[in-house]
């Protein structure tokens, strides 16, 4: 067969072809000069590439994670393993991990998110965890745009069609909509798994002479350095760079999964380590397990299983072909592996061993293709630390803005049908969100929540970021996603225990588009220490620009609470007539960022008031104790739209209506302050409630049996049909996806 | 009362069935590999549902070739209970052990929800604990899900009422609302909804348990 020509090492040097492939001349002097003080040869070069590229390396973003509270007495394994673990009592761990697949999702948007769905999912087996649940987190551009109903839909359909066949229920996310995601949408993926802290498995590959072992799909030409790919801004010449994306195969997935955790339960005595070949593949994986254990490997390429005849060593190792693992397993221990996968149907095969040598050597066709120090491929890249520039709408905020409308109910109905707060019903029915028959609260609930079975325990699950608080004060933005997720959480009747993030952010070079990270950063870590909510892991998006526009910054928190005891689990919905109707938290005019400011101005802006983590804390010790002493029936949280939209969510379900009577004006039902519930009592537990609740919660009305909702205000008087609000709020979404523009 | 549950390459709901039965329902299942040959030592077969073998080709297409099938049919020539849930159902419509086929939903989509569903004929041994045009609520999950047979395999179904269970909003197209069926001798019961998701009060709902019961006041009375 006819072997690619490559270009000579000086070649690359004089043609400076490495600059193609992300690496910068600074990075290029540093590889040739100190590092391995020859010319790197063109396969080396390529490795260096993708191990080098931010998705990789997190070089642009280590000083900003450093920020991150990671500790907490429940933290088993922090930041820094294919996803973090934390203790949920008797002996077991939760381990979860959210990760993005933006740019392949704008590409080719079915294979773009089920590869998404795919890679998270073995970031948590790979510990040693049976995956239990996953969540998805979707931003797109306006619907009005014909290509983001397209991107949408595509979507939807690659998580649903991976998700489900792998039996993993999807059991909760969100979706927004805004302008700024028009050519950037953000398809982050979450997955939790559980297992016995016994089990825990790491990436590594140590012991001289042990076997390293590739197992699952064949490796073939698809998504050829794609870390690279996901590291540089798009343009619009580049959306059609396909080989860039990989194509998923969720049964081989589930196979993957089957053998994998038989192996770690089974056979943990005899194996090294494990590690899922995600970005950057081959040499990612191998290169980050060997350089953990200051160990160095030998690898065959004429072993690894191929799709196609002819690959070049750059292409064998930088492959992302999809469903592939990395097991390191001690020598002389081999087939009872092997034997394993063969069962399962499995490609598994031995391709090199661990050296004490410390190098990173491949050979092909019995040539040795490259020989460097595995240190320099992992730990050796530079850090940058870059220049932060307070963005000019920071400096000075656009004034206060107040919403003006003419009729109240025709405003409320508008609200109900925006993309952003209609129902999601007709995304998430397409999700199997039972499988494994431990989903209590599925999706459309303000945290999904999964009984671990065998217990009492349950565990709360929750993806939130509202990118408008962020882009209008990424620190008070960054305490508010925490603070919501959190909300989120306690509704359920769950305490939070750790969050994974994915950070969306535009180029980082953009001094403007750093300041919004560092700051946002800045207060998540500040609002998980207050919650108690370690970050233990996650995963960064930078270059979510499309010819120079960037996205919000969207640091997506994904959020895992748990409850002791499952009689504690707590629903959105109202349950029954005759309930008093609570409004936990003072209510402002608090219109910046807020969905109607966006309706009536078509943008957003202002500063961002009546916000402090003191009173969300309390509020939410407020809720959780009146839920732990089982005064209160529903509890929703409040977010966009306002009280009006959680006052109407908690009646839709079970049909019913409301009648009551409140200070606030009709404007501020729309506010979004912060920091706020609606609950429904008991009568009979009003007393004890309100001895709890002091001035913290205010009483607004009863829910009835008549569907109707009548709420006088101090301006106005609102009278609604409850069950025609509910069918626009449910219809909404699929009227916007059948519009035409 | 001792069952096999069936587990495929790509079954997914194997797990579910199979804690249905030990832990919600008290009874014994094992988990059987579709590689297996033998079923003589169990009183029931359950086939699960999932993607088996991905659901490449089409659904149920390639299982129905497994091993274990030849097995799943002496079981149900010697009139022992089977029941094939989702694509379990595929399955045993591929294998011809019940008539008709599954087409994709009308909406091209897959979809998962709580359906109610009316219990037509409470004259099996999967529904005698149910009342005649009960209706009950159990979880669908599917993207292939709509029934079809021909006219004169309808009016078959009809008269010997082997139409088990309706949806009372049609989900999927299927033709005369059809979500369960069983064969003409009755022991064989394919269904797109799935019982074992609801055998427990904390997952919304137990009208899924007293099918598995059924099955066992039948074979214990």
């Amino acid at each position: 067969m006819q072997k690619q020509v490559e270009l000579s090492p000086e070649q690359i040097r004089d043609q400076k072809v490495y600059r193609d492939w992300g690496l910068t001349d600074g990075e290029y002097d540093l590889i040739s000069e100190k590092l391995l003080k020859r010319l790197p040869n063109f396969t080396e070069t390529g490795l260096y590439s993708g191990m080098w590229s931010e998705h990789c390396s997190y070089k642009n973003s280590k000083p900003i994670l450093r920020k991150f509270w990671t500790k907490g007495s429940r933290v088993i394994q922090g930041p820094g393993e294919g996803a973090g673990v934390l203790d949920i009592n008797d002996g077991q761990a939760v381990v979860f991990k959210a990760e993005s697949h933006n740019h392949p999702s704008f590409v080719e948007p079915y294979e773009g998110a089920a590869t998404g769905v795919g890679g998270i999912i073995r970031d948590i087996f790979s510990m040693g965890a049976k995956p239990i649940a996953s969540l998805d987190s979707l931003r797109f551009g306006e619907l009005s745009n014909p290509k983001n109903r397209f991107l949408l839909d595509k979507v939807v359909a690659g998580i649903a069609g991976y998700g489900n066949c792998i039996g993993i229920p999807t059991v909760g996310g969100e979706i927004g909509f805004d302008k700024c995601y028009d050519g950037n949408p953000l398809v982050n993926v979450m997955c939790v798994g559980i297992m016995d802290q016994a089990d825990i498995e790491a990436g590594r590959a140590h012991g001289t002479g042990n076997s390293i072992i590739y197992v699952g799909a064949k490796t073939g030409r698809d998504g050829i350095n794609g870390a690279t790919f996901a590291s540089s801004q798009f343009s619009k010449e580049e959306e059609s760079d396909r080989s860039a994306v990989q194509v998923g195969d969720p049964f081989m997935e589930k196979l993957l999964v089957d053998a994998c955790l038989e192996i770690t339960h089974k056979h943990s005595d005899i194996l090294v380590g494990i590690q899922d070949m995600g970005a950057a593949g081959l040499v990612s994986s191998s290169a980050e397990m060997a350089a953990k254990a200051n160990s160095g490997v030998d690898l065959n390429l004429d072993l690894v299983p191929q799709r196609e005849p002819g690959m070049t060593p750059y292409e064998i190792m930088l492959s992302e072909s999809q469903e592939r693992m990395l097991l390191c397993v001690k020598k002389g221990h081999e087939q009872t592996v092997l034997d394993v996968f063969e069962r399962y149907g499995l490609d598994a095969v031995v391709i090199g061993s661990v050296n004490d040598d410390g190098q990173y050597r491949l050979s092909q066709h019995g040539e040795l293709v490259c020989d460097i120090p595995t240190k320099t491929l992992v730990d050796d890249v530079p850090e940058y630390t870059h220049p932060l520039v307070e963005p000019a709408r920071l400096k000075q905020p656009a004034p206060h803005f107040t919403p003006e409308f003419d009729d109240l109910g025709t405003m409320v109905k508008q609200m109900l049908g925006q993309a952003t707060i209609a129902s999601k019903q007709s995304v998430y029915q397409q999700y199997d969100s039972r499988v494994q028959a431990n989903t209590v609260l599925a999706p459309g609930s303000d945290s999904a929540v999964v009984r671990i079975r065998g217990t009492k325990k349950a565990l709360a699950m929750t993806t939130d970021c509202n990118s408008r608080y962020i882009y209008l004060d990424p620190f008070q933005g960054g305490q508010i996603a925490v603070a919501e997720a959190a909300r989120n959480i306690v509704a359920s009747g769950a305490l939070p225990i750790g969050i994974t993030d994915c950070l969306n952010f535009g180029n980082p070079d953009d001094p403007e588009s750093y300041f919004e990270m560092s700051k946002s950063a800045e207060g998540i870590a500040k609002a998980c220490e207050q919650f108690d909510a370690p970050v233990i892991g996650g995963n960064v998006s930078l270059y979510n620009e499309t010819d120079n526009a960037a996205i919000y910054p969207t640091p997506l928190i994904g959020m895992v609470g748990l409850i002791e005891s499952n009689d504690q689990i707590t629903k959105a919905s109202a349950k029954a007539a005759d309930e008093l109707v609570y409004v936990v938290g003072k209510t402002f005019d608090d219109y910046s960022g807020s969905e109607i400011q966006k309706m009536l101005a078509d943008q957003i802006s202002g500063r961002i008031e009546h916000f402090d983590l003191a009173t969300e804390a309390k509020n939410q010790k407020l809720v959780h104790t009146a839920i732990v002493d089982k005064l209160v029936d529903s509890v929703h949280d409040i977010s966009e739209g306002g009280l009006i939209v959680t006052l109407l969510e908690t009646l839709f379900e079970n049909e019913l209506g409301f009648t009551g009577k409140t200070a606030l004006t009709r404007e501020q039902l729309f506010s979004e302050t912060q920091s706020r519930f609606v609950i429904t009592v008991p009568k009979q537990n009003q007393a004890a409630f309100e001895k709890l609740a002091g001035d913290q919660a205010t009483l607004i009305g009863t829910t009835t049996a008549d569907h109707e909702l009548h709420l006088e205000l101090s301006n106005d008087n609102l009278n609604l049909d409850v069950n025609e609000m509910n069918q626009i709020w449910k219809e909404g979404l699929s009227w916007l996806m059948k519009s035409k523009a | 009362m001792k069952f096999a549950v069936i587990s495929f390459p790509g079954s997914n709901c194997d797990w579910d069935m199979y804690y249905a039965i030990n832990d919600a329902l008290g009874e014994e299942a094992d988990m059987v590999s579709s590689e297996s040959t033998d079923l003589d030592q169990y009183d029931g077969v359950l086939i699960p549902g999932g993607f088996s073998y991905g659901d490449y080709l089409r659904s149920g297409a390639i299982a129905r070739f497994a091993p274990v099938m030849k097995a799943v049919k002496k079981l149900a020539d010697a009139g022992k209970p089977v029941l094939g849930v989702c694509n379990g159902f595929q399955i045993l419509v591929e294998a011809g052990l019940l008539p008709g086929s599954l087409q994709n939903n009308t909406s091209m989509e897959f979809i998962s929800d709580w359906a109610p569903l009316k219990v037509v004929n409470n004259r099996t041994m999967f529904t005698n604990g149910y009342s005649k045009d009960q209706v009950i609520k159990v979880p669908i999950a599917h993207g292939e899900g709509n029934y079809y047979c021909d006219d004169a395999t309808l009016q078959e179904l009809k008269d010997n009422d082997q139409i088990v269970f309706t949806y009372e909003e049609n989900p999927n197209g299927s033709c005369d609302n059809i979500a369960g069926i069983t064969n003409r001798a009755g022991n064989v019961l394919g269904m797109m909804p799935h019982p074992e998701r609801a055998v427990e009060s904390i997952l919304g709902g137990t009208d899924g348990l007293t099918l598995f019961k059924s099955i066992l006041n039948q074979v214990r009375s």
